[in-house]
């Protein structure tokens, strides 16, 4: 199955692109998600958790992910 | 059985066919909101969790007694004619708190007022809650700024500012609270002094301080709503516990290069700070404003969304942003909606909280030690002072000169003897510099980058590397004043 994932602030930089697509087995979880997109940022500091939305809702590492899921990564900012 | 009214909120009369009330007949404060609930069913599950317990943002007064106070608190029993009233603590929070009939307005204040007065979702009702309400700003920067001044505008009648900066010129490119001949000037003074000019009808509070864990609970006490216009994470989750712990809402906005996020977290309603970011990132990921850059325009939006959140939980009008992080892309002009939940086991708000006090938040955040670490690093390396450079630089000595920042930082300020190559690509340039036996100086904004690079030369066998120590702006300051400084 494919998800598409999105990065938002920081995560635009320490990834790359904004938007990627990633082919996932079936029945996959964010979680597993998670650790394919960690390895990824190649040694960039990166939060102990990792917060992500799945479908504009929150979600947690256990959510299981389906076909054409969408998966935003929401870095924490602190400007003001 | 006696025949009673049930008064009934703005927010939940989508659930009782529009009705603001409803006359039954009960015995008690209990069987009245039984019988509500069950001629409305969709108002069920907003006044009772799932185990049949009122919600805890619910408020139930009697007569105008908050029933939590009363004999037999629901159990209570009812007289003719008495009245039931439903205040869901947002609405009421700052609504309740105040005897809105003490309020007059004079006629200047009706003019000024006017296009609120005529809306009927503000009113006379409405402006005196603003009048009555008191909003602290942590922050009179960015966020700060719009936020204030549309909140001044508005005739909200205390505003608290909590800010210990100078305004200084590169702030004015998005502080617009500041102007020009304010530079140099405290920004309370300044943002006094502006936000008075747009409505001298107001009160200003400044707390001329950083906010601190020993401070915070003493100075949020007595303002109804914070906003967060903060630019660090101690301070984020400082104004996040403190509002949990105090109960009153943080209406949160947070800003980065083009995009800013907005939200408002209120834990007796839905999810705090610590829920959507458990842990804070490690000290360097996310760079600052100064480092990151920001349009100017970006606080703007974002500051001003803040201020729509926060007259509107003054006022219970609409929905607020509750449960909900609101995305912006300024070059895209997107916005993007996320649901957020309450984590249960969030250490604050959740169902067993551990944090029961304010605890030293910069330890929380690695800030300490990231800063041990950076003066660590800065002190194990060779240095060279800025005006020692300068006068090698003069005499011809053969030195090269490397700059560590990033290409965007050049446009601002550069040596020309430096080559730059930037942190990121150090260390793979790096393996053609060791075969040399030049002198080698790395230069960057502040010495710490420039500092990390002289190590990776020492730890690669490079023994002849030195640091800028303070780096260009202690160029700026001892050697050539015409170095914009940033």
């Amino acid at each position: 199955m494919r998800v598409t994932c999105l990065f938002f602030a920081a995560y635009r930089d320490v990834f790359g692109a904004e938007q990627i697509e990633l082919e996932l087995p079936q029945g996959s979880t964010l979680g597993a998600l998670i650790d394919d997109v960690r390895a990824r940022a190649g040694d960039a500091a990166l939060p102990r958790q990792l917060v992500a939305a799945v479908n504009r809702e929150y979600a947690s590492v256990e959510t299981v992910l389906h076909d054409g899921d969408e998966v935003a990564f929401i870095p924490p900012v602190a400007g003001g | 059985m006696n025949q009673i009214t049930v008064i009934v909120p703005a927010p939940l009369r989508q659930f009782t066919e529009g009705r603001d009330s409803v006359t039954l007949d009960a015995g008690t404060v209990a069987q009245a909101l039984s019988e509500l609930t069950s001629r409305y069913i969709e108002l069920r599950r907003h006044l009772y969790s799932d185990d049949g317990k009122l919600r805890s943002f619910v408020n139930i007064y009697l007569n105008d007694e908050d029933i939590r106070y009363l004999e037999g608190k629901e159990d209570a029993g009812l007289a003719v004619g008495d009245e039931i009233r439903i205040v869901p603590s947002i609405a009421g929070g700052v609504a309740t708190a105040v005897e809105v009939k003490e309020v007059e307005f004079s006629p200047e204040e009706m003019s000024r007022y006017a296009r609120h007065l005529i809306l009927p979702e503000v009113g006379p009702e409405g402006q005196k809650k603003l009048k009555q309400a008191r909003v602290l700003l942590v922050g009179a920067g960015g966020l700060g700024s719009p936020a204030s001044l549309y909140l001044a505008a508005a005739g909200v009648g205390t505003i608290g500012l909590v800010d210990f900066d100078v305004v200084e010129s590169s702030n004015l490119q998005r502080q617009i609270v500041h102007g020009t001949r304010d530079v140099g000037r405290p920004k309370l003074e300044s943002a006094r002094d502006r936000l008075l000019d747009v409505n001298p009808g107001i009160e200003i509070e400044g707390h001329e301080v950083r906010l601190t864990s020993h401070n915070a609970l003493d100075i949020l006490s007595g303002y109804d709503i914070v906003v967060d216009g903060t630019d660090n994470f101690p301070t984020r989750y400082l104004i996040n516990d403190a509002c949990v712990l105090m109960g009153i809402p943080n209406v949160y906005g947070s800003i980065f290069r083009f995009e800013g996020q907005v939200s408002v977290f209120y834990a007796k309603q839905g999810p705090c700070y610590r829920c959507l970011y458990a842990e804070p990132p490690p000290p360097g990921l996310v760079p600052s404003c100064a480092e990151g850059g920001v349009l100017g325009v970006l606080p703007g939006i974002i500051g001003a969304l803040q201020a729509n959140e926060t007259l509107k939980l003054i006022l219970g009008a609409g929905d607020p942003l509750v449960g909900r992080l609101l995305l912006f892309d300024a070059l895209r002009v997107r916005f993007r909606e996320l649901k957020l939940r309450k984590d249960p086991a969030c250490p604050i708000c959740g169902e067993n909280p551990t944090v029961k006090e304010l605890i030293d938040y910069e330890v929380f955040c690695g800030i300490r030690e990231a800063e041990a670490e950076g003066r660590r690093l800065e002190a194990s390396v060779p240095v060279i002072t800025a005006p020692e450079l300068k006068a090698r630089l003069d005499a011809g000595d053969p030195i090269r000169v490397i700059d560590v920042r990033e290409p965007s930082e050049l446009n601002i300020s550069r040596l020309d003897e430096a080559e730059l190559i930037p942190l990121k690509e150090f260390p793979a340039s790096m393996a053609r510099l060791v075969q040399s036996n030049e002198e080698i100086v790395v230069i960057c904004r502040s010495g710490r980058r420039s500092a990390y690079a002289v190590r990776l030369l020492m730890d690669a066998g490079f023994s002849n590397a030195s640091n800028l120590t303070g780096g260009l702006l202690a160029w700026s300051d001892e050697v050539d004043p015409t170095m914009a400084k940033y």
